[in-house]
């Protein structure tokens, strides 16, 4: 393993262990959704949970590999990226599609800074 | 509240695609995301441990064979298609990590807690378990014997904590609610009462 991740292990950040029962899973909505369609899809067959697990390693071991980053580890980024790859790798999702609707969403208004 | 991070946008995209493919629904995906967060927890795999604290055969069957121990509780989350508890005792400390990635008895404890996946965590206590144990509070005597177990796609680990001073008498409800996640991957003990 690599050495640059200690300097990461900050334990009384917000990586401190959680020393209860009830500790909330995700930092963000939205990583609740990508757990959630990657547990669905594997439930239903779409793909094995063990074809995601091995897309996982791969996205955490390229970025356990590369520059650290700064703040929190990030790991449903990873999770994400690793969801991307596979749907993508079964051609369940085009990566023109995607892109297209990400833009699309980005650009969803919020008004006040839509000057055009 | 609305979140509009890069990663927010692209997951929401990823949805709305697969829900228009017919992939998945957003009912669904709540559905997992409830069972998750309320009925797969911690709270089992502490049911199991005082389980094993009140009953000599149990405890000798989940060692012996953890995965068909458990399949008594019928336990929802699946995720543990072959788990091995190991206990610990006196002179003897087990810790669990998933050095590849975040593997983890599910079924049993629930989602991973955040410091599990770090990759920190994952390569220092293999090297320097008893360092890091003691960064997390769990200060070892030098003649406790610390085993590390490296959990994969195959095999998960639980860590059978020692039954507290204090409990004598107790009920198997009584003893599971002190029970903590961070015992059962060996992070800490569970304390005297």
């Amino acid at each position: 393993m690599t050495d640059h991740a200690d300097r990461a292990f900050d334990l009384s950040g917000a990586l401190a262990p959680p020393m209860t029962n009830g500790e909330l899973v995700f930092d963000a909505p939205w990583q609740g959704r990508v757990f959630g369609m990657a547990r669905s899809l594997a439930e239903r067959g779409v793909y094995s949970w063990d074809e995601l697990r091995e897309r996982l390693i791969a996205a955490i071991e390229s970025a356990d590999a590369g520059p650290p980053t700064a703040g929190r580890y990030r790991y449903y980024d990873h999770f994400l990226r690793a969801l991307e790859a596979l749907l993508v790798a079964r051609g369940l999702l085009s990566p023109g599609e995607l892109e297209s609707r990400v833009r699309a969403f980005a650009d969803r208004p919020h008004g006040h800074d839509h000057s055009h | 509240m609305s979140d509009d991070t890069p990663q927010a946008i692209r997951a929401a995209a990823i949805e709305s695609l697969l829900v228009e493919k017919g992939l998945l629904t957003s009912e669904r995906v709540d559905d997992v995301i409830e069972r998750y967060n309320e009925r797969v927890g911690p709270m089992n795999g502490a049911r199991v441990v005082a389980k094993a604290w009140c009953d000599p055969a149990f405890k000798e069957s989940l060692l012996a064979d953890g995965t068909t121990a458990i399949g008594t509780f019928a336990f929802e989350g699946g995720e543990v298609d072959k788990l091995v508890v190991v206990a610990n005792a006196p002179g003897v400390h087990n810790v669990v990590v998933c050095t590849l990635c975040s593997c983890y008895p599910w079924a049993l404890l629930g989602l991973p807690p955040r410091w599990y996946k770090d990759p920190a965590y994952r390569s220092r206590i293999v090297r320097e378990p008893r360092r890091v144990l003691g960064e997390l509070g769990l200060e070892l005597a030098r003649e406790v014997e610390v085993r590390v177990w490296d959990s994969s796609a195959e095999v998960r680990y639980l860590v059978l904590p020692e039954r507290p001073a204090g409990t004598d008498g107790w009920t198997e409800d009584r003893l599971a609610a002190i029970v903590t996640r961070e015992s059962m991957i060996g992070v800490e003990v569970v304390p005297g009462q």
